[in-house]
């Protein structure tokens, strides 16, 4: 069968990665050409500021080689640039005549620097800041010329004023606002930034008019000239006053164009075979002008090209930062404030530190940042997701905390550090390595960093600190992640999305999942399959059959996996008690099975380690016999109720906080969870079994028992909050079992406590629980109705035979 | 003929998972995917040799159970960007019985792969 044919005209970014994106999913099903009137295979735009400076080359800036073109198949036309678009007869042609027919159109021309309308516009040496041929020009008459101005005091001009100071050249920004990048910085920001580039001998004439630019007797422009009467002397005139979206072509062929190319949130143009993405388009009335929604942008094309048919743009907000080397500045929402918004400022002179949030209605809806930026990328996620800031308002703008891990205060900034700064604790991964390969491979977000490095991609604390990292290369807001995250590479669909399908189709097995949601891939990955078995398992109980071969090893084997192949075996005690007669069990268990190391562990029970995967089973019978279940120490279920000794021994004991824990963990016990769960109960506020860094703490009084939830111990310590106090046993367990249902309906898999708790706010979590008492009670029976089904021993079933297979293997001898 | 062996029955073989055959210190984990294929491949992954034996098996990929590298079953190739290879076998489904052979070591596939990366 012949191919289709796609051809695409605009060989820059955001074409380009739309046809990468769709190399990627569905090689092969095209045919596909490419134009651009550019000499160049398409390259990053964006670091054509640090070319200008002299830290790049252009050879450094190449995304896609000729060669790339070539093993792909794509036929490339550059210096090509398309005239016409046959709608009829589907066919492009380019000036020079060259031909080529369509199935699908794909339009990504960009846009235009605007021109000021000024007498002079035209003359030599008036140029923009566009393409390698302006730096290329600016470039040479740097060599050759000593007085430059930038017309523009945004974020293009700015970068390319510094490009041509660095190149030597004597340089005046002229800027018709009051401050620089009005559009992205508020006044004290602005100045601090002037007084930044002043230090490095930027000249600067705010609310100026130009009025003409005037020729010289070689009759290359020699001088501005503003409204007010005065003039500056110029060899060089830059205009980095704006773009204007690229739609010639498209208007030329009759395609509806209103301030852009007009498409849907499928990325179609009014012609149905022409799609269109970038700087050129008009999406929701919105044209863009930074990459990261443009690529969000090429990733719904592509996979609509490839026929899949699902995703959706829905627009992006975008933040900005300045690619100036030693100036760190960051903003994004509406930083400026006003009716209804509150604005939060930390200034600091002397440091040059400026930092302002603007909140409203509890929300985070803007940040403008100047000098300690760290916090920008969390802001932006705030922002982005809406998260309710009233509980942390106060410390917002000391930022997250727990940024990075212990070893990294929040005030540390990532340009400061060692190239042999160990980022990623759990790989093993060093500042240098990071750098070396987003500037090796080209990398652009925080995705290809962790496929690339493996930084963050374990336990994820890191995240901040590989974020900043990137930001910190690559200068652009590349590392903003796009606004609604796809639960894994096999989907467009968020975890959210998944689990109201699941709910509301109603969906009870994973294939209809897969069916419904048109999965990409025929039976999804190591990511997603172990969170659907999840979420079926917790809606549908009773009803779902679990999928043995969903789960990761810990849980199929129900034994933790160690470095060696083996396993670890941790039976539960009930609210960590115990007796002779148990202890002497595990004593007779460990020493029949050769257990090389008998730990007591940090969750009030005991770890038998090195246990051989074929042994599993008889020993699980022992244990079994001798009235123990399964500890659950390898499973995103409920682990762990650690507790004190309580009123019944200790002198200042308020309650039976041992005897509550053991009715605690007999309720809870067995339960599947989206990631791990524990739970404490300590006698009175000394707290000696730790309650405030549990998921569900309880910490008992004299008047009754204080509830404590999202609490986290691990990673990245964080201190529960306060749930409600309620005053009788049977009360608190009711609120834990409701807490503990609604986590498990509602957090997505493998989110746990502390982070759902900080997503959704603790006022949702209260008006859930606690004000809500119908709910409440609803919730309750849910999970009560669950633990039939779910606390059968999974220990005791595989003893008598249950997945006899898993554990043996097959030996042949010779 | 003669090096061929009869491992396990067809229907013994979980679906999207593995045995493992040991043969003297030798392991082997033999898979079959979603759509009843098998493959055996050494069990010890070209990372730190862990068990690919215990990963989760997608399409014709195994995600290894200590950090996640993925490997192909059909050449034992790391998934890009991770680099390595496991060594691969040939296997054979007669009958509804599964037959692995072991005295080749290695599929020419594999060598030709695995040598690329060495
Ligand atoms: C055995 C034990 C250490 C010990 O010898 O004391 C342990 C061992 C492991 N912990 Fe832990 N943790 C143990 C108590 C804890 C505690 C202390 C506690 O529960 O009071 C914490 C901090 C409290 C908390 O969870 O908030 C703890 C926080 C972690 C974390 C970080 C979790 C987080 O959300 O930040 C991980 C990593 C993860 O889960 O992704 C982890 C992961 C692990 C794993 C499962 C690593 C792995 O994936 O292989 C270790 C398994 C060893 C094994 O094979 O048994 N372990 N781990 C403890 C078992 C308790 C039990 O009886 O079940
Ligand atoms: C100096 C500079 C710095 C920047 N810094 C940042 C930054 O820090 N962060 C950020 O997010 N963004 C930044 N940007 C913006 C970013 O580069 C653009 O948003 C992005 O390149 C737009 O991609 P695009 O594919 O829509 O357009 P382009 O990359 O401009 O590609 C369009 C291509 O189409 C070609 N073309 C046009 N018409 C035709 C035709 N009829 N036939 C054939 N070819 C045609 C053009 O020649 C061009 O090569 C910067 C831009 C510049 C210029
Ligand atoms: S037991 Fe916990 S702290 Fe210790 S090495 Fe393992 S994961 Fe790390
Ligand atoms: S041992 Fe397999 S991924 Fe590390």
């Amino acid at each position: 069968m012949q191919k289709m044919k796609l051809v695409m005209v605009g060989n820059g970014m955001a074409g380009m990665r739309t046809i990468e994106e769709l190399l990627k999913i569905a090689p092969g099903l095209y045919d596909i050409t490419v134009f651009g009137a550019e000499l160049h295979p398409n390259y990053n735009r964006i670091l054509l500021s640090p070319v200008l400076a002299g830290e790049q080359t252009t050879q450094d800036i190449v995304l896609n080689s000729m060669d790339w073109y070539a093993e792909n198949g794509i036929h490339l036309h550059l210096g090509k640039k398309i005239g016409r678009i046959d709608r009829k007869r589907r066919v492009v042609e380019a000036e020079d005549g060259t031909c080529a027919e369509y199935d699908r159109l794909l339009l990504a021309t960009g846009s235009n620097p605007f021109m000021l309308p000024v007498p002079g516009a035209d003359l030599p040496g008036v140029i923009s800041f566009r393409d390698i041929s302006d730096v290329e020009a600016m470039i040479n008459a740097s060599s050759q010329y000593r007085r430059a101005v930038v017309i523009g005091g945004g974020l293009l001009g700015l970068e390319a004023a510094n490009g041509l100071k660095q190149r030597g050249m004597d340089v005046s920004v002229v800027h018709i606002g009051s401050w620089l990048m009005e559009r992205q910085l508020d006044e004290p920001a602005a100045r601090l930034l002037q007084k930044n580039l002043e230090t490095k001998g930027l000249k600067f004439l705010l609310q100026k008019q130009t009025a003409e630019l005037v020729k010289g007797e070689s009759g290359r422009v020699c001088a501005v000239n503003f409204k007010d009467g005065d003039s500056v002397p110029a060899d060089l005139v830059v205009m980095a006053v704006g773009i204007r979206p690229n739609t010639a072509l498209a208007e030329s062929a009759g395609i509806h164009c209103d301030r852009g190319i007009v498409v849907n949130d499928t990325l179609q143009t009014y012609d149905p075979r022409i799609y269109a993405v970038g700087e050129c388009v008009s999406h929701r009335g919105v044209a863009y002008g930074l990459v990261a929604p443009l690529f969000e942008q090429a990733k719904v094309a592509a996979n609509h090209l490839a026929e899949y048919g699902i995703g959706r743009y829905e627009g992006s907000v975008t933040s900005t930062k300045l690619k100036v080397t030693g100036i760190d500045l960051f903003s994004a929402g509406d930083f400026v404030g006003g009716e209804g918004t509150e604005s939060l400022v930390f200034s600091d002179p002397s440091s040059g530190d400026y930092k302002k949030v603007v909140i409203k209605d509890n929300k985070l809806v803007g940040a403008c940042l100047y000098g300690d930026t760290i916090n920008g990328a969390w802001y932006f996620d705030l922002l982005r997701e809406g998260t309710d800031i009233s509980q942390f308002r106060k410390t917002l703008l000391f930022g997250q905390h727990h940024l990075g891990d212990s070893g990294h205060g929040p005030a540390e900034h990532v340009a400061a550090l060692p190239d042999k700064a160990e980022i990623c604790g759990c790989n093993g991964v060093c500042k240098g390595d990071i750098v070396k390969a987003i500037v090796d491979k080209k990398l652009f977000t925080l995705d290809e960093v962790r496929a690339h490095t493996k930084a963050s991609s374990s336990c994820g604390s890191c995240t901040g600190l590989v974020e900043a990292v990137l930001a910190h290369t690559v200068g652009g807001d590349y590392s903003a992640a796009p606004s609604k995250k796809p639960l894994c590479k096999c989907t467009e669909h968020s975890h959210d999305e998944v689990i109201a399908a699941i709910k509301d189709q109603p969906l009870k097995t994973m294939r209809a999942v897969f069916d419904f949601l048109e999965w990409k891939t025929p039976d999804g990955c190591a990511s997603c399959r172990p969170a659907l078995n999840y979420y079926l398992l917790a809606r549908w109980p009773g009803e779902y059959q679990d999928d043995a071969q969903s789960r990761f090893i810990n849980e199929r084997a129900h034994g933790n996996i160690q470095k060696d192949g083996t396993f670890s075996v941790v039976p539960r005690m009930w609210g960590g008690l115990t007796n002779p007669r148990e202890l002497r069990a595990i004593a007779d268990v460990a020493e029949k099975f050769k257990v090389p190391e008998v730990k007591v562990t940090g969750g009030q029970r005991i770890d038998l380690f090195g246990v051989k995967k074929e042994d599993l089973p008889a020993m699980w019978q022992d244990l079994s016999a001798a009235g123990f279940v399964s500890g659950h120490a390898y499973g995103k279920a409920l682990r762990t109720v650690k507790t004190c000794v309580g009123a019944k021994w200790c002198r200042f004991g308020t309650q039976d906080s041992t005897g509550l824990g053991v009715k605690l963990e007999q309720l809870t016990w067995g339960s599947w969870m989206p990631h791990k769960f524990k739970l404490a109960v300590s006698g009175c506020p000394r707290n000696c079994a730790e309650a405030t860094i549990k998921d569900f703490g309880v910490v008992c009084v004299d008047s009754g028992y204080e509830l404590h939830v999202g609490g986290n111990g691990g990673i990245k310590v964080r201190v529960t909050d306060l749930l409600c106090k309620v005053e009788t046993e049977a009360q608190v367990m009711e609120y834990c079992g409701a807490f503990t249902q609604l986590y498990r309906e509602e957090a997505h898999y493998l989110e746990r406590t502390a982070p759902w708790v900080e997503r959704v706010g603790l006022n949702y979590i209260k008006g859930r629980i606690v004000d809500d008492a119908a709910g409440r009670a609803a919730l309750f029976e849910r999970f009560k109705y669950g633990q039939q089904f779910a606390q059968v021993d999974p220990w005791k079933e595989r003893a008598e035979g249950v997945d006899a297979a898993e554990f043996q293997t097959i030996r042949i001898t010779a | 003929m003669s090096d061929w062996i009869a491992i396990a029955k067809f229907d013994d073989l979980p679906r999207m998972g593995a045995r493992v055959v040991q043969f003297d210190t030798v392991r082997v984990a033999v898979f079959r995917t979603s759509s009843d294929e098998v493959f055996a491949v050494k069990d010890a992954c070209p990372h730190r040799g862990g068990p690919l034996s215990q990963g989760i098996v997608h399409g014709t990929l195994v995600t290894c159970p200590l950090h996640n590298w993925r490997i192909d079953l059909a050449t034992g190739e790391a998934v890009q960007p991770d680099r390595g290879c496991a060594h691969t076998y040939q296997t054979r489904v007669e009958a509804g019985q599964v037959y692995l052979r072991l005295a080749a070591g290695k599929s020419a596939a594999a060598t030709e792969s695995c040598a690329s990366h060495a």
